[in-house]
């Protein structure tokens, strides 16, 4: 008999990348702040209303969105993002 | 295994009749000739009086050799068999050991038995012990004292139900059910984007419960879900109730005993039950997909454990789901859809296809909700007392499903925020057009039930059906 306690891994068995967080800025003083809308209905009233914030108190806002809130942001707007601003706001759902 | 020398090759069991009858004649080899090797599959004492008789109760010889019958003679040369006689019969044996006069006294022939290599599922087991069978997933062993069930529970394998452990020989089994190769890749499955072979989809087909037969119906609704257009990732990250619902049609329904009569959407039906099964444990497993994970169902429904049934196609005025959606009549397919429910449509006095289409336009008006238009998509379970009006009357799939849509048109005033002192409903920015509750392809039909009952069903789709979000998909069945 071949052992029966000897099973088959049902996972996608993937080596999940430990990534360090960036620090937390200490001030947002001259940063680029980024504002992505995920395309959630009524999400961009609140954005907006964050962006006019950030924006009354001088901080540099850039806004970004995603062409449907159902699938993950494509590849070259996250890279975009990454290259653009130095911290993110980003709604992630209801 | 040494192959065996050159000279005859005997295989044999106790307990066989025929090799027992013919115990006199195996010693009569034995004695005349030294090049005969005797492999006795159940006990090294048989035949007796015979010296060198090789223990083969692990069947390793009798697996390498590919003995179905025995006593089977062979007469191997130059270290390749070159002859083989099954069962026994006197001539051909005097043939193949060149030797006359064997066994006198016995009758001619007889038929031999069945060999232990090849019992039911000692055949797959030879094949991982001595086959060269090879995985590539990770071995898991589960200590000594622990229960495997319980293990699979403690890895976090499980979907809250018991599962079957994926042992070698199950999933060895399990890939015996397709022609593919099990190192081919499926699709990545989300969120975590992981390749996904056919092996990995074989692992959980045997945790979800099923059959071989049915590994090529779960690979066929596993590539139809990791189809860009179905939006996978979105169907399990989304606080609404779907899941996958998996609808099969074809010959293949026949061939694996799916149900869809009698409580077509219930439990009872194996491979009903495990087929959807298996497909939501693949995006478990596989993809990473858990609940409370990037499954953010406020509530998900019970169809997440599967839902999964075959469409009823034994009348062919109206066109089965799969050839309505391009798939060639008699060819099998899945379709996937991102739906749960189900909600009932209860009708037990129309009996003209005008007032039942009503009915039933009545009954979807209230997907989402009742002001709630052009977001979800929805599919129809017609049960057959229902489909019987609509067929007596003539009318076909199109027709009904038209004569429902028009009844499903409605002015955008009606229904738009605020109206019927409910705050829900359309943007005031569509007052003026008219609304219909479905988009173009939005509705579908499809027939599945006990032959008694005036009750159909609706199962609803995503909130964001459609290209912004799921649309179903359907794939061919491969064998």
């Amino acid at each position: 008999m071949t052992d029966p306690r000897v099973l088959l891994d049902p996972t996608g068995e993937m080596e999940v990348a430990g990534r360090q967080r960036l620090a937390r800025p200490a001030s947002l003083d001259g940063l680029t702040i980024g504002i992505m809308d995920i395309a959630k209905s009524r999400g961009d009233v609140f954005l907006d209303r964050l962006d006019e914030q950030l924006s009354q108190r001088g901080y540099k806002v850039r806004r970004y969105a995603k062409p449907t809130n159902t699938r993950v942001a494509p590849l070259a707007l996250r890279q975009r993002i990454s290259t653009e601003v130095d911290v993110l706001i980003e709604g992630l759902s209801d | 295994m040494l192959a065996p020398p050159d000279g005859l090759v005997l295989v044999a069991k106790r307990d066989c009749p025929t090799c027992v009858l013919i115990e006199p004649v195996m010693r009569q080899l034995a004695f005349s000739t030294s090049t005969v090797t005797v492999f006795s599959q159940d006990d090294p004492g048989f035949p007796s009086a015979v010296g060198g008789v090789v223990d083969d109760r692990h069947l390793e010889a009798s697996y390498r050799l590919n003995i179905e019958i025995v006593p089977t003679l062979i007469r191997v040369q130059g270290g390749r068999e070159v002859g083989r006689v099954l069962g026994w019969h006197r001539g051909e044996w005097e043939a193949l050991a060149g030797m006359s006069g064997l066994g006198a006294g016995l009758p001619d022939s007889r038929p031999g038995c069945g060999s232990l290599s090849v019992e039911p599922g000692t055949v797959e087991e030879l094949a991982v012990r001595f086959g060269g069978v090879t995985f590539a997933a990770r071995r898991v062993e589960v200590a000594d004292r622990q229960d495997e069930i319980e293990a699979c529970y403690d890895y976090g394998w499980s979907d809250g139900l018991p599962i079957v452990p994926p042992t070698l020989v199950r999933v060895h089994r399990m890939l015996q059910g397709t022609i593919r190769d099990a190192r081919e890749i499926v699709g990545l499955v989300p969120p975590n984007l992981a390749p996904c072979s056919v092996e990995k989809v074989a692992i959980n087909a045997v945790m979800a419960g099923c059959k071989p037969e049915y590994l090529p119906v779960v690979l066929a609704a596993v590539e139809a879900v990791l189809d860009d257009a179905f939006c996978m990732h979105g169907v399990l990250a989304t606080t609404m109730y779907v899941g996958p619902i998996v609808i099969v049609n074809g010959p293949i329904r026949h061939r694996i005993g799916m149900n869809w009569g009698v409580n077509a959407l219930g439990q009872g039906n194996r491979a009903n039950a495990t087929i959807g099964r298996a497909l939501q444990l693949v995006i478990r497993n596989v993809g990473g997909g858990k609940p409370g994970g990037v499954d953010r169902a406020t509530l998900g429904n019970p169809g997440k454990h599967t839902f999964c049934f075959a469409e009823d196609e034994d009348d062919t005025i109206w066109e089965p789901l799969s050839v309505e959606r391009g798939v060639l009549s008699g060819t099998s397919a899945v379709t996937v859809f991102a739906g749960y429910g189900l909600q009932g449509v209860v009708d037990q006095l129309s009996r003209t296809p005008e007032s039942l289409a009503k009915t039933f336009a009545a009954c979807l008006g209230a997907v989402q909700h009742p002001k709630k238009f052009l977001g979800a998509d929805a599919f129809v379970v017609m049960a057959p007392e229902h489909y019987r009006t609509f067929r007596e009357a003539g009318w076909s799939k199109a027709r009904t499903k038209a004569a429902i849509e028009a009844e499903l048109r409605i002015p955008a005033r009606d229904v738009l925020e605020g109206v019927d002192g409910i705050a829900e409903g359309m943007p005031a920015a569509m007052a003026g057009k008219v609304l219909t509750k479905f988009r173009p392809g939005g509705l579908n039909l499809v027939r599945a039930g006990g032959k008694a009952g005036l009750f159909s069903a609706i199962l609803a789709g995503w909130a964001a059906s459609g290209e912004r979000g799921s649309v179903p998909v359907t794939k061919e069945i491969k064998s």
